[in-house]
């Protein structure tokens, strides 16, 4: 691992124009990823958490859609790409995998072939060895009969199935980053666990940086080395796993972990009162001061800025410092 | 103590491919057995949750408790009345005192309707109160779920998700039933909001002394919400036990796998996914062709001769402690000391942590 | 949870999203949306006209359109008859004028009562299924498989002439498309969650299909019927170009075309006019249809 970020992501901001309105979902987010760690960005719905991944990539429609900023992948800053030279990037550098894997494979088209026309695109090596490289590739995944199990079409996979071939798929070209975006919400518990721990052994035999999109702070905890908490499209702390559950410093992180409802007993569960606010209607100051069980006056007015707080740990709030309130 | 929900035995099978074409190609309908022999009671006052992956059948079994579903086969007592094959008319009474808030607050609340004519509906049907009394009890029950007075006049999708879940519950408290279907009640909700939500049942159930049978997939919520559980795979229960007494000695090794599998906040030095054997491997096998014997045995990694050939019946391993699994039934030749039909709730000693 | 681009609750289920439907109040929302179809509001223009005309037909019109030898028989638009004359002598613009009753009266009347019957059908068929469901459908089948004119041809020559006659021979060549549209959608209703907590409540099946299943099917019908009612102007037009329409003198478009038939080369004007105003109230209606469908229908929103 070098010291220079794989990526590099300075002042991210995606916004929307409809009906005459610009809203911006995705404000100012800053942050790194170096090579093979794997770091989550957690929030809940509306967050923007899938967006800043999606723009990372440029999957953002643009119209309706503005995105600026930079994000630098090594030293090529991506957002100035044109899309031929993003496509290449695609798959091969990058991998993006979804959290329905039955939309992102075509239903008419036999697995094998797909994954084949995937490792084509980039791999520029002659068509039996790609092909035994799919066999080998879902086999890796953990599909069993992986060469009958090619020519069968994605409706005869179930979920974890599929799943497991988006992630053959998305590591086919062995990239740099891997982008997950909520790959196993649709999954039941126990394949659930599977899928994340073949994409943590793949990874780590791979080399390959990851950067997991979830709403589940439990996954988060046992996949990622690092944490970026989003709310209402703003980075509010970045931690490392062990700091941001043993010593969080913004009061929404707290309020999300205390949340959690666990498998010891608990007489009720903390819970943050409100919801986070729509894209029209932020609040000025700090967006989670209405619902900031500490909040100051300070709060509604000024804009609290990311700063550190030790090696490795950001927050964005007036009143937090180490092992504060 | 009478129980009031009694299920025994209840099954349903549903026919795939029994359509015209499939027929005239002289093609075989199978059977997928989403229920097959269900039997569980749920005392007044009690929560008992229901836990299981897709496939395993809790959310039919809710459905068929409710009569919403008919059943293939099996008896279903309410309140120590048989309403298993009672005709839609006579079910209007059952209908008074059992409910159900479902999981998807964006699609269980009529689009076209206010919020007050929502809660209001099912008073005005079961004549609970004269037409002018009514917004009185509407305004009553939407302060008990924590909204206001005002929401009354809103539409739903002037609503959040979370408000919506409050009105659905609402709704099913204006009948004043004793029990509750949640069917996954908080899946669909983000995770704060869940947690009011959770709260908020808690305190009515407390309040109004209502039942639950609450579904759902999620192990942490069953956890905090239940005073037993029952763990269902592919159509069966597997365990029946206590709440904190399955999570802390769960003795099947599917319910073992599923909360082996939960991603518990960690400590960040370790992962679970880096521990080869902790997670449970292969998949379910298709609920259309079920293999003889133990329906988890392909997956269960203490699998022995006898589970392909035998199903184990629900046992009794421990005080209030049910097991459908060889391990537990074989001092008796097999045979296990078969679980009683009508299994009682346990009395008020027995330990329900909250 | 599928991901949409939705950006009007800001890409949060669990914010209000507010994006309201006609029938909850969102009106003045709805007309900016309307509004900005410029085909849709020449449309409504059309339809807002044709109704003028109706209500207003005896103040607009310059003479009695029954009246003959109010001018030379075929004369050309000219300042006195601005539409010019027919063979009779009577005003032309007078008859367009009073002509533009018949289409609105059997236009709307035939298409409210294939509805009215239509829906209904549908909503039975669809709610309850089973027999009913195959039963109604495979007449509503028959039904759709006759072209609507030799439908009415049949009917007008069963019933005999009239006005009333040729507004049911009209609408029941319409029942079967409204049926099928509410049917499906019904179909698609009757299993939202809603309306099994409805069932479980204990509320009877009329009252389900009344107070939740009707709401909700409701706009595409709107759709269907405005579309619909160019669709029986044309075909009432049609008929009464055929001579099955009401009975002459009666002003009606349709029979002025026919009229016109035998003058085509050195009157252009007898079929003309009316033949113009009749694609003109086709043309608007249809855009009016289309703009309505275009905001109406939840499912082709964004």
């Amino acid at each position: 691992m070098t010291d220079a970020p794989l990526l590099d992501v300075r002042g991210l901001t995606v916004e929307f124009e409809t009906d005459g309105e610009r809203l911006r979902a995705v404000d100012e987010v800053s942050f790194a990823v170096r090579g093979g760690e794997i770091v989550g960005l957690v929030g809940e719905s509306g967050a923007g958490k899938s967006l800043t991944s999606e723009a990372i990539l440029g999957l953002i429609p643009c119209p309706p859609g503005r995105v600026t900023g930079e994000v630098r992948l090594r030293e090529r800053n991506l957002l100035a790409l044109d899309e031929a030279a993003l496509a290449r990037i695609r798959g091969k550098d990058i991998a993006m995998i979804f959290q329905n894997p039955t939309a992102s494979l075509n239903p008419v088209f036999r697995v094998g072939d797909q994954l084949h026309e995937a490792m084509a695109l980039h791999l520029a090596e002659p068509r039996p060895t790609l092909r035994a490289r799919a066999v080998e590739i879902l086999t890796r995944v953990g599909i069993p009969s992986a060469a009958t199990r090619m020519r069968d079409y994605p409706h005869q996979f179930s979920g974890g199935m599929a799943q497991r071939v988006m992630i053959g798929m998305g590591m086919s070209c062995v990239p740099s980053l891997l982008i997950a975006d909520e790959p196993t919400t649709a999954l039941d518990v126990t394949i659930q666990a599977q899928v994340l721990a073949l994409i943590r052994r793949l990874a780590r035999e791979s080399g390959t940086a990851v950067l997991l999109v979830s709403h589940d702070l439990g996954i988060i905890s046992q996949m990622c080395d690092r944490v970026l908490v989003m709310y209402a499209g703003r980075v509010v702390e970045e931690a490392s796993i062990a700091t941001v559950f043993r010593a969080p410093a913004h009061p929404y992180t707290r309020a999300l972990i205390d949340c959690l409802p666990r498998t010891e007993a608990t007489a009720q569960l903390g819970t943050i009162v409100g919801v986070m606010p729509g894209l029209r209607a932020l609040p000025p100051g700090c967006r989670f001061h209405p619902r900031c069980p500490i909040a100051e006056p300070r709060c509604t007015k000024e804009t609290p800025a990311l700063r550190a707080l030790g090696s490795g740990h950001r927050v964005a709030c007036h009143l937090a410092s180490n092992g504060a309130p | 103590m009478t129980a009031l929900l009694e299920v025994e035995n209840l099954t349903k099978h549903f026919t795939v491919g029994d359509g015209l074409v499939n027929r005239l190609a002289g093609r075989r309908s199978t059977v997928v057995r989403a229920v097959d022999g269900v039997s569980f009671a749920i005392a007044p006052a009690e929560t008992l949750g229901l836990v299981g992956e897709s496939g395993c059948g809790k959310t039919t079994t809710g459905r068929l408790v409710l009569r919403a579903v008919e059943p293939t086969a099996g008896r279903i007592r309410f309140d120590g009345e048989d309403i298993t094959a009672l005709r839609e008319r006579a079910l209007l009474p059952f209908r008074r005192r059992a409910q159900i808030v479902f999981q998807d607050p964006y699609t269980s609340l009529n689009p076209r309707m206010p919020v007050g004519r929502i809660v209001g509906e099912p008073i005005m049907v079961h004549r609970l109160a004269a037409r002018g009394a009514v917004p009185e009890r509407v305004t009553a029950l939407l302060e008990m779920v924590g909204l206001q007075r005002e929401h009354a006049g809103r539409y739903p999708h002037e609503l959040s998700g979370g408000q919506r879940q409050r009105v659905g519950i609402a709704r099913a408290l204006a009948v004043s039933p004793r029990l509750i279907v949640a069917d996954e009640a908080v899946s669909a909700l983000d995770v704060s909001v869940r947690a009011q939500i959770l709260n908020l049942l808690i305190a009515l159930r407390e309040r109004l002394g209502l039942a639950f049978l609450f579904v759902s997939h999620d192990l942490g919520v069953i956890r905090f919400i239940s005073h037993r559980v029952a763990v269902m795979y592919l159509g069966r229960l597997v365990e029946i036990a206590p709440a904190a007494e399955l999570f802390r000695r769960p003795l099947h090794p599917y319910s073992q796998a599923l909360l082996a599998a939960i991603p518990t906040v960690g400590d960040g030095r370790t992962s679970m996914f880096d521990q080869p054997g902790r997670l449970i491997e292969g998949e379910l096998p298709s609920p259309m062709n079920l293999p003889r014997g133990c329906r988890f045995a392909s997956r269960c990694p203490q699998r022995m001769a006898r589970c392909r050939e035998v199903e184990p019946a629900l046992v009794s391993a421990a005080p209030n402690h049910l097991v459908a699994c060889h391990l537990y039934g074989d001092e008796n030749n097999g045979q296990g000391a078969a679980a009683p039909v009508s299994l009682r709730p346990p009395g008020p000693e027995a330990d329900t942590a909250l | 949870m599928a991901r949409q681009l939705d950006v009007e609750g800001g890409f949060a289920p669990q914010a209000t999203t507010a994006e309201p439907t006609l029938a909850t109040g969102g009106l003045r929302r709805w007309w900016r949306r309307f509004a900005r179809n410029r085909g849709a509001v020449f449309g409504l223009g059309v339809l807002l006209l044709i109704v003028v005309m109706s209500v207003f037909a005896p103040v607009l019109a310059p003479h009695d359109p029954l009246a003959q030898g109010v001018g030379p028989p075929l004369q050309r638009p000219s300042l006195d008859h601005w539409a010019g004359t027919d063979s009779f002598g009577r005003d032309l613009l007078s008859r367009i004028i009073y002509g533009a009753r018949i289409a609105l009266v059997v236009g709307v009347v035939s298409v409210a009562l294939a509805m009215a019957i239509g829906v209904s059908l549908g909503l039975a068929a669809g709610y309850y299924g089973g027999w009913l469901d195959i039963v109604v459908m495979r007449a509503m089948d028959a039904l759709f498989a006759f072209p609507i004119i030799i439908l009415a041809i049949a009917m007008m020559a069963i019933m005999g002439f009239g006005v009333v006659n040729v507004i049911i021979a009209v609408a029941v060549g319409f029942i079967a498309p409204f049926a099928r549209v509410t049917r499906a959608d019904v179909l698609a209703v009757k299993e939202e969650p809603y309306v099994e907590a409805a069932r479980l409540a204990g509320v009877s099946g009329p009252a389900i299909i009344v107070r939740h299943v009707l709401p909700n099917v409701l706009a595409p019908i709107i759709v269907q019927a405005a579309l619909r009612v160019s669709g029986a102007i044309i075909t009432e037009a049609g008929l009464s170009f055929l001579g099955l329409g009401p009975p002459p003198p009666t002003p009606v478009w349709g029979s002025m075309i026919a009229e016109g038939r035998n003058f085509i080369v050195m009157a252009p004007h007898v079929s003309t006019f009316p033949g113009i105003a009749l694609m003109l109230a086709i043309i608007g209606l249809n855009l009016l249809g289309d703009g309505l469908r275009d905001t109406l229908d939840p499912r082709l929103r964004r």
